[in-house]
């Protein structure tokens, strides 16, 4: 039976009649370029009817142009088509050519139109005076500013200042920060990723050479299994979901480790829940039944590792029993995941905070590394580490951007490392040291000291002076794209910032730093333009670098990132200096181009030095021709090489090296993205041999494992002799035997260096050639430029060489602590303490019985001040919330919607709503820690200056959270500590 | 003659509301108005799954049958648009709809809601294509600009599917061949009749 009575005349979608048209030219027609479907393209014609551009009132208002940009949230990269008029975002496009994303976005990616425009913006320069916001102009303040800056430096030293940089600011801008760091004088600088995947880094690339994820979110269309610990994808990364469930849909079997049922858990096929900071044990738990069953891959393991053995004998303790007591995963469901991961090769493992936030957080993700190589699944198509990094450019900013352990590239600090960047940036390496403290405790130069890291700024502020690594206490901060909400201790944060005698937000949105502060006088705003105001490059977590079109330019009277850096350099009189080489737009606009070539000419640790603005931009010119599985384009002008030229693109742009899609994959040749594990720690370790037995990559020549290519082994090997004259000499000048060769230099004036025999030109190597004459004839022989080793399963170095179990410092099982205790106090990380047993000694589980962890919400992003300041996305997710299990919330007489504390162990308490949920276990709370804007209780929207306080406010997790920091990067332990929850008035 | 729908595969909504803020982007939904939203059922629990809601543009459309002023039609491509001008906001539309579609901007007084909103398969109105009264009373038009529906365009995971019923039912048949357990074409045989076998 119909429902309808009477049917009006049916209508055609486009009420204007006209003859069919077809959609290219349609396109073409009013203006538009790009776009389509499978299914769009695949409808019939009669469906489309024409839209007339010369009658439509857009059209008057001059044309549309079409721009591309990368989603500014997290690390996927997908990639969007802005349509743009009169200088204005008037339609957002899905950009189906990307191989990365494929026109797929969540709420956050659906949405950054709302994003770019939103009102809640810094609009113009301002500073606190007497509690009131007042407008400045640029020149007052960064006039102002720098006029503070330099008086404190007068009178403290550079180390009295503290340097954020961003994870959200593009390549460039991020490796200006650095620079800028450098050349005011001091290591007193970092960014988000300390508090991100930092434990990542370190432990990683002290198992295999390098930290970064390994493989791609499309090579997951080839894994047989995926095991997710401490990740949900599907809220973190949702577009990454695409492609793990494609792979799903080709077979892969799905594990979720988590303490939460995730919206990940939902698509598994196995879900274990572990209680938080139990991941070791957990992953023993599941080696156990591999070794018990001789699961794990001997051939892999005798070629590519070494101390496999020393791990056999830790995971020998953790017998199913004491697993399933100290985890809370049993015996059958840990054997049925070991089983599914044996039997379903090559698998995939995915971490993400919930891993690497943890006072042990380099042990977890070495335990989670030791897992893929005891399984042979590394260095394969399918298998792999497949780290997914947090913010968009969170890779690039720690790959090349400001960091407190290292310059650019990972090369330390040490003085070679200096000299090698000051070569690159062609200064004096005297001129450089000049510029920081000569306080020297000991004889170590404070230029060669790790700075005071993000997580621990406050204590660089709190801390007793004489307990402090550097001549004496912060003073003033710059937060460039940094959120305060993001950092643990906030209670102490505030007080901190009271105590200061400068703070400096550089942000598009005021932030949490604003809503959190006390203070009344010497607080600077700075409008910050966001990344769809600049042009740049970024690094998506599979290293592959995309390039965003400005496809606006700076709202209000914003800044970009380097504009303001250049500002301060200016002020600071070291402009012509630092930015020597690279061209200045429109009076303080450094040119993004020249920024990447100068990262080019110095990156070769990582191989970023092949990718050039212009290879990039061809990159993106021809998205459409690369494999959406191999990230290969076939055919084109980009025929044979990886999508956004994954690093190490080793070599200079000239050589064509095709990017490395799958690290650590000696199928195939090192000149067509092959590797072996990198020969980073030695060829040798009490005796036993590091290097590679019986596996190179497919036609290296040589056929053995070997140490990093220098010019000596080079010249061992009689290869020397391919250097150019221009090569040579560049050798010659980082060896200290000549001044800077130019680049016509005669055979004549360099053919003595080629038959000489000295130490200091045998020493230079494949990473501080900066000619990249021997990554050249690596490639040509196919040899990895860093050596061929053994990935390590012990890391010496290390507080733990093999990762062992330590109860989170604020437990929930005080009964474990004694056989499973934290560490002893550490007196100098990174120059300040750090204390571990001495907050440990007490047992707070009585009174704070719940584990408190935190975690994403799909609709908003990091500390949240863009995504809570985007009403589309605010309107989806307005509320702070705290998850909880039916039973802990009837034992304290609570429901669904009732305001309830939390309340932390070192004092700090929140005031939230509760949510009544399975989706967390018994004892376990979880919270979203993308709040800001309140503070204990109080809703703070008065703090900001009129007009920009966000949508959406609630209280910042890291407010209740506690101390707890891993003892190799200072990672804060935000994932594991206790709570207790009572009803709020 | 073609027959445009919706089809969301549950196996692979992950609850990122990409569809929900790509309507709001497309054609500029008010704050309060959700045209298309997401509902997760056994929400944090095993069997959790999640389904994107809107209009789904019936065969033969309970709204249309109870509506007293017939503001409502059917496309010659299947999509059911209606006509604000004729709309009184009554909100009978809102009862007999299975899905809940209908959205009333107001409360005003003897029960007035304003007129009714709900997705257009973005396909604008019965005004001037592309006109800034159609944009302005609907949304955008882009089936006329040969595009299709922005949330199933933009979705993260390729989860909604909009277009060609039966192009949509040959790409769900992919997929569900490698898939085990029952096909989640939640809605389908609701809106259009016959199970997707």
């Amino acid at each position: 039976m119909k429902l309808i009575r009477k049917h009006a005349a049916a209508k055609p979608s486009g009420a204007a009649l006209g003859k069919p048209f077809d959609r290219r030219a349609l396109i073409k027609r009013s203006g538009l370029t790009a776009g389509g479907t499978a299914l769009a393209a695949s409808m019939p014609l009669s469906m489309m009817r024409r839209v007339d551009a010369q009658v439509s009132p857009e059209a008057e208002k001059g044309p549309i142009e079409k721009r591309t940009t990368i989603c500014s949230h997290c690390s996927v990269g997908c990639s969007t088509i802005a349509s743009v008029q009169n200088g204005v975002w008037i339609r957002q496009e899905p950009d189906f050519d990307s191989p990365i994303n494929l026109g797929g976005y969540c709420a956050k990616g659906a949405s950054l139109r709302a994003h770019a425009k939103s009102e809640k913006r810094i609009k113009y320069p301002m500073k606190l005076e007497g509690g009131q916001w007042r407008r400045l102009s640029w020149e007052q303040a960064i006039d102002e500013i720098g006029d503070k800056m330099l008086a404190i430096r007068e009178e403290s030293g550079p180390d009295a200042f503290w340097f954020s940089g961003s994870c959200k600011a593009n390549n460039e801008a991020s490796y200006l920060q650095a620079k800028f760091s450098a050349f005011w004088g001091t290591n007193n600088r970092d960014h988000s990723a300390r508090i991100c995947h930092s434990t990542t880094v370190a432990g990683v690339a002290n198992t295999w050479g390098y930290g970064a994820m390994t493989n791609s979110y499309n090579d997951m269309h080839n894994c047989k299994s995926m095991f997710f610990i401490g990740s949900n994808a599907a809220e973190a990364h949702p577009v990454a979901m695409q492609h793990v469930l494609r792979g799903k849909e080709n077979g892969a079997k799905i594990i979720v480790v988590d303490p939460r049922f995730t919206r990940t858990a939902a698509h598994a096929d196995q879900y274990i829940r572990l209680r938080p900071g139990t991941d070791i044990p957990l992953i023993w738990g599941i080696l156990w039944h591999i070794f018990e069953n001789g699961w794990e891959d001997r051939e892999f393991i005798q070629q590519r590792v070494y101390a496999m053995d020393e791990v056999r004998q830790e995971v020998a303790n953790w017998t199913p029993d004491k697993v399933a007591d100290v985890t809370g995963a049993s015996e059958s469901e840990l054997y049925e995941a070991a089983r599914t991961l044996a039997e379903n090769r090559p698998g995939t493992i995915v971490w993400c905070m919930g891993g690497t936030q943890h006072h042990v957080g380099n042990s977890n993700t070495r335990a989670y590394s030791i897992l893929q190589l005891a399984l042979g699944n590394m260095g394969k198509s399918g298998g792999g580490a497949n780290i997914f990094r947090g913010h968009d450019n969170v890779q690039g900013a720690t790959d090349i951007g400001p960091l407190c352990n290292t310059l650019p590239a990972y090369m330390g600090f040490s003085d070679n490392a200096w000299k090698h960047w000051c070569r690159v940036w062609d200064v004096e390496f005297e001129d450089i040291r000049s510029r920081f403290d000569t306080y020297s405790p000991n004889g170590v130069h404070r230029m060669n000291v790790p700075g005071i890291p993000v997580s621990r700024v406050v204590d660089g502020i709190m801390e007793d002076a004489e307990n402090l690594g550097q001549r004496g206490k912060l003073r003033g901060i710059f937060f460039q794209g940094l959120s305060a909400n993001a950092i643990a201790r906030g209670p102490e944060i505030q007080e901190a910032l009271g105590a200061l005698d400068l703070v400096i937000v550089s942000d598009p949105f005021p932030t949490h730093m604003v809503a959190l502060s006390d203070r009344t006088d010497g607080v600077y705003l700075l409008p910050t333009a966001t990344q769809f105001e600049q042009a740049g490059t970024v690094t998506a977590s599979n290293r592959s670098i995309q390039v965003r079109e400005k496809i606006l330019d700076p709202l209000y009277e914003s800044k970009t990132d380097s504009q303001i850096t250049y500002l301060l350099a200016q002020k600071f009189g070291f402009a012509d200096e630092m930015f020597k080489g690279i061209a200045i737009e429109s009076g303080d606009h450094p040119v993004w181009e020249d920024v990447l070539r100068e990262i080019n000419r110095g990156a070769w640790t990582i191989g970023y030095s092949g990718q050039s603005p212009e290879r990039l931009k061809l990159h993106m010119a021809n998205k459409y021709s690369f494999d959406t599985t191999t990230l290969k384009a076939e055919g084109g002008p980009c025929d044979g090489e990886t999508y956004g030229l994954p690093w190490p693109c080793w070599g200079t742009p000239e050589q064509k090296h095709p990017g490395t899609h799958i690290l650590w994959d000696p199928s195939l040749p090192v000149s067509q993205g092959g590797l072996p594990f990198r020969a980073r720690f030695g060829t040798e370790h009490e005796g036993v041999n590091l290097l590679a037995e019986n596996s190179w990559p497919a036609e290296s020549e040589i056929q053995d494992g070997h140490p990093p290519v220098t010019y000596g082994l080079l010249r061992s090997l009689g290869w020397h002799a391919d250097l150019t004259p221009f090569e040579m000499a560049t050798i010659a000048w980082v060896g200290g035997l000549t001044g800077k060769p130019s680049q016509t230099v005669a055979e004549e004036e360099i053919a003595s260096y080629r038959t000489m025999e000295s130490a200091d030109l045998d020493a230079v190597a494949w990473h501080t050639d900066i000619s990249g004459g021997i990554q050249r004839i690596c490639l040509k022989h196919n040899v990895a430029p860093f050596g061929n080793a053994k990935a390590r399963c012990k890391v010496w170095t290390f507080p733990d060489p093999i990762p062992v179990h330590r109860e989170p410092i604020y437990t929930s099982r005080y009964d474990l602590v004694s056989d499973y205790p934290t560490y002893e106090d550490m007196k100098e990380v990174f120059r300040v303490p750090i204390r571990y047993e001495s907050i440990q000694k007490d047992d707070y589980s009585g009174d704070y019985p719940l584990v408190l962890t935190t975690g994403r919400l799909v609709e908003h992003e990091g500390g949240g001040a863009e995504t809570r300041s985007t009403a589309w996305l605010a309107e989806l997710q307005p509320d702070m919330f705290v998850e909880i299990h039916p039973a802990d919330a009837n034992d304290r007489g609570l429901r669904r919607g009732d305001w309830v504390w939390i309340e932390g162990p070192e004092g700090g308490r929140i005031k939230l709503k509760i949510l009544v949920t399975r989706r967390v276990g018994r004892g376990v709370v979880w919270t979203p820690f993308h709040f800001g804007g309140w503070f204990q209780g109080e809703d703070r929207e008065a703090k900001y200056p009129e007009g920009t306080a966000p949508y959406s406010r609630g209280e910042a997790a890291n407010t209740v959270t506690t101390y707890g920091y891993d003892p190799i990067t200072q990672m804060q332990e935000t994932k594991a500590t206790l709570c207790q929850i009572v009803k709020a008035a | 003659m073609a027959r445009m729908k919706f089809l969301c595969d549950a196996d692979r909504c992950i609850e990122c509301n990409g569809c929900v803020t790509a309507c709001k982007n497309a054609n500029e939904v008010p704050w309060g108005v959700n045209r298309r939203r997401v509902v997760t059922l056994n929400d944090g629990e095993p069997g959790e799954k999640s389904i994107s809601v809107a209009c789904m543009h019936c065969d033969d459309a309970p709204c249309a049958a109870v509506c007293p002023t017939d503001c409502f039609y059917t496309t010659t491509d299947g999509i059911v648009l209606h006509d604000k001008d004729l709309c009184i906001g009554c909100g009978y539309c809102f009862f007999a709809c299975p899905f809940g579609v209908p959205q009333f901007p107001e409360q005003r007084a003897f029960g007035s809601r304003g007129r009714m909103d709900k997705c257009t398969f973005c396909a604008g109105g019965p005004e001037e294509p592309g006109s800034q009264a159609e944009f302005e009373k609907y949304g955008a038009n882009l089936i006329a600009e040969g595009m299709l529906p922005a949330c199933a365009e933009m979705c993260a995971t390729k989860a909604l599917l909009a277009g060609d019923g039966d192009l949509v039912a040959e790409i769900f048949h992919h997929r569900s061949t490698s898939r085990d357990g029952r096909p989640q074409t939640w809605g389908w045989a609701t809106a259009y009749g016959a199970g997707l076998s």
